[in-house]
This record gives structure tokens, C-alpha cells and sequence, in this order.
């Protein structure tokens, strides 16, 4: 092999890399936070919300979950505007990691309420609690430690689809990644560097799970 | 300018036929890859399991875009002059192997000890073991969830277009920059890509009903 590696290059503009993998980070923080959100509001829809409403969630889900990630992002950068819903790039990501990640989540909650007793959630209701105060007061807490691995590996698969969003040019790591390699000429180095990047967001973003899983869920409450 | 009507539609039911056969082709090197990587994940040599777990690690750990482009450009390095199939199916492979490769894992795993010990007992050699007591039993359990990954990979199998392979997302790009009517084409990639994953999930859905009856079932006698 005659090829003569040079990081160099790519080490020169680290800062460039680092603030798209900054962007890469806040845009999956902030969609995990919004996701769950999504998924704890519509697992109680999906599992205590009258007919109709339970029908348009699980719909919500099988469409999310049964279409790439890809296409998901296409329909909401390009057909959405015509219906006078506009994103610029970064929402855009943003929009579809949410819609995307809520979809998922939702049926992964909705395990974990299904698996607290039904003695529970009567023993609340004998109680005279109504039900948003069950499941807000009694059925979400274990439900969430119970399914918080299922969640922890979404929300990491979520990560590192993010890179996909570079397709509609949002400034993330791989988006930055696509500039340094076409104005370097570089694309392996470029690509190898930006790879264990992307491995160590991860693996760092493992990290906050099991602390947050050690804080939350271990202490104090059993 | 064209709009879209029923032979462009044909286009992306063209397309997707591309969809399907990368798909395809990629969930059957991948299996290979995968059951290699599985009996070596439960292999009683320490580093050969530890090998095993860092190529799932890898592969689990980082985007499947940024392994189609370190393939695309980098197996370029080497000399070899690759197509985008080539690079393509290399990618999948390697991508679907790593989660093949866990998933059975797994399922070889929850073979309970004693299979394997009452097999030893027997006088039957590792290859043995595996062949007639713990694969035979690994392989139903395995079945749901290598169900439920298809589906996985056949939505992965989109991300292809953005290094130009043309499947049915990029044949959707394609259509909409030729008709500039993306709010009725990229809907319809992804119907149609619904109707390829969804009968696959309700499928592996219903697998996953069937054995878990199954195996209540066999608890209780």
C-alpha cells in the first residue's frame, strides 16, 4: 500500500469538528429529553385514552416505526413546507429526531406501565385519585426503571442516526465532516477521526445513563 | 416539466426493487458474519470473545453512514477500484453481522447451563454440543427477534442513497427534483417502504406471540 496517511490536516481543524460535534450532542439531548416527553404523555394515551385517541397513537407509532429515519427527515424538510410548515435545517433534525424517538419510546414505556401490577394502579384508583394522578403519581416511576436499558439503547441509536440529518446540510459532525473532507481531500482520515468521535459521544453518553439510572432510580426510593 | 403521475410512480416501485434485494443480500452476508460473530461471542477463549465483543461494539457504537463512507473511501486506499454495490453490500454486511451476531448470541446464551452439561456428559464433542443440543434450540428463540431486525435493516438500507446507491429513497430524491413536487413524493417513499416493513413487524409480532405461548407452555409440563 502507498497511501501516506495524513492526520495532520484533519487535526488542524479539530475545532470545526468539535463544534459539529457539539451540535450532534445538543440537537440528541435535547430530542431524548422532548422524545420521552412525547412517549410518556402518548403511552398513557395509548393505554388509557378513549378509543379514538388510542387508535391515532398506535397509528403514530407503526408509521414511525415501519419508515426510515431518512425519509422521515425528507418529508418534514421538503413536503411539509407546502402545507405552510416551515423549518430551517437544525429544527428541521430537531423536529424529526422528536417525531422519530417519541415513536419508539412510546411503545418502550408502554412496556414498562404495562408491567407495573394492576393492584397498583386499582389500589390509586380506590384511593379516589383520578387517572393522570395513578399514572403521574404511582405508575410512572417504576414503569420508566423498569424499561430505563430498552430506553438507554434507543436513545444511543437515536445518536448516531443523527448523522443522517447531514443530508438536509444541518451543521452536525457529519455535516462538518462532508465540508472538511471535500475541501481536504481527505475523506478516510476525515472519516476515521469523525467515526471514534462519534464512539466516544456514545460511550460517554452511556456513561450519563447509568449515572442518571445510579441517582434516580437506585437511591432513595427502591 | 413532468408531475408525478403513474409512470413515475412505476420509477420508485422500480427502485424499491433495489431496496429489497440490497436488503436481502445484506441480511444473508450479514447472517453469516453474524453466526461467526455469535459462536465466537460464547467461544471458551477469552480473547476470541473479547475479539468478538469489540467488532459489535464498533459497529454498535457508531453510525452506519460513517461506516458506508470509511468502506466507500477506504477499501479505495487499498487498491481495490470499488463500485458502490460493492462497497454498499460490504457496509451492510458488516453492519447487519454486528447485530445479527448479538442478537444470537443471546439466544445461544439462554440455552439454560445444564443443556450444555448433560450434552458433555454424553460424550459429545463442542462441535457436537452446538450442533444437536444448543443450535436446534437457539434457533427458535432466535426467530422473532432476526425477524424484527429485518425490518431494521431494510429502513437502514435507505441511508445507502445518500453515498448515491440508488434504492428507493434516492430514486424519491431523484423523482422530486425532476418533478418539484416533494410533498407528494417523499409521502409515498415512505408508504411504500411501509408496506414492506410493516407485514415483516406484525409478523415478527406474531412470532414473538406464538413462542412465548410456546414456551409457557413447555415451563408447565
Amino acid at each position: 500500500m502507498t497511501y501516506v496517511f495524513q492526520f495532520g490536516i484533519v487535526f488542524d481543524r479539530f475545532d470545526e469538528l468539535l463544534a459539529g460535534a457539539w451540535l450532534t450532542v445538543r440537537l440528541s439531548a435535547l430530542a431524548m429529553a422532548l422524545g420521552l416527553s412525547v412517549a410518556i404523555v402518548c403511552a398513557f394515551l395509548r393505554t388509557a385514552g378513549p378509543r379514538p385517541v388510542r387508535w391515532i397513537v398506535g397509528a403514530y407509532v407503526e408509521a414511525m416505526r415501519n419508515t426510515p429515519f431518512l425519509v422521515q427527515i425528507y418529508v418534514i424538510f421538503f413536503s411539509l413546507p407546502s402545507f405552510g410548515i416551515r423549518f430551517d435545517a437544525n429544527e428541521a433534525a430537531l423536529v424529526a429526531m422528536v417525531v422519530n424517538l417519541g415513536a419508539y419510546a412510546t411503545e418502550i414505556v408502554r412496556a414498562g406501565v404495562q408491567s407495573v401490577p394492576v393492584g397498583q394502579i386499582e389500589a390509586g384508583r380506590a384511593l379516589g385519585l383520578t387517572r393522570v394522578q395513578v399514572y403521574r403519581l404511582i405508575v410512572l416511576f417504576p414503569a420508566l426503571k423498569a424499561v430505563f436499558p430498552a430506553l438507554a439503547s434507543q436513545f444511543i441509536l437515536l445518536l448516531l442516526g443523527s448523522s443522517v440529518v447531514s443530508a438536509i446540510s444541518a451543521k452536525e459532525l457529519t455535516a462538518i465532516a462532508n465540508t472538511l473532507q471535500s475541501t481536504t481531500f481527505r475523506a478516510f482520515e476525515v472519516y476515521i477521526v469523525v467515526t471514534f468521535l462519534y464512539l466516544g459521544i456514545a460511550v460517554a453518553f452511556r456513561g450519563l445513563f447509568a449515572a442518571i439510572y445510579w441517582f434516580v432510580f437506585r437511591r432513595g426510593r427502591a | 416539466m413532468r408531475s408525478f403521475s403513474s409512470n413515475e410512480f412505476l420509477f420508485l416501485l422500480g427502485a424499491m426493487r433495489w431496496t429489497v434485494v440490497l436488503s436481502l443480500i445484506a441480511f444473508a452476508l450479514g447472517g453469516l458474519v453474524g453466526g461467526t460473530i455469535a459462536l465466537l461471542r460464547v467461544s471458551s477463549l477469552g480473547p476470541v470473545r473479547l475479539l468478538a465483543g469489540g467488532y459489535i461494539q464498533l459497529f454498535q457504537g457508531t453510525p452506519l453512514l460513517m461506516q458506508l463512507f470509511l468502506v466507500y473511501y477506504g477499501l479505495g486506499l487499498f487498491g481495490l477500484r470499488l463500485d458502490a454495490w460493492t462497497a454498499v453490500v460490504i457496509a451492510y454486511a458488516a453492519y447487519a453481522g454486528a447485530f445479527l451476531g448479538e442478537i444470537w448470541r443471546g439466544c445461544i446464551q439462554a440455552i439454560p447451563r445444564t443443556q450444555w452439561e448433560a450434552s458433555a456428559s454424553l460424550a459429545l464433542s463442542y462441535p457436537q454440543q452446538l450442533r444437536y443440543v444448543i443450535l436446534p434450540q437457539a434457533l427458535r428463540i432466535a426467530i422473532p427477534p432476526t425477524v424484527g431486525f429485518l425490518v431494521q435493516l431494510v429502513k437502514a438500507t435507505a441511508v445507502a442513497s445518500i453515498i448515491g446507491f440508488v434504492e428507493l429513497t434516492r430514486a424519491g430524491q431523484l423523482m422530486s427534483n425532476a418533478t418539484f413536487q416533494p410533498t407528494i413524493v417523499y409521502p409515498t417513499v415512505a408508504a411504500l417502504y411501509f408496506t414492506l416493513c410493516w407485514p415483516l413487524s406484525l409478523w415478527a409480532q406474531q412470532l414473538e406471540r406464538r413462542f412465548r405461548v410456546g414456551a409457557a407452555i413447555g415451563r408447565t409440563k
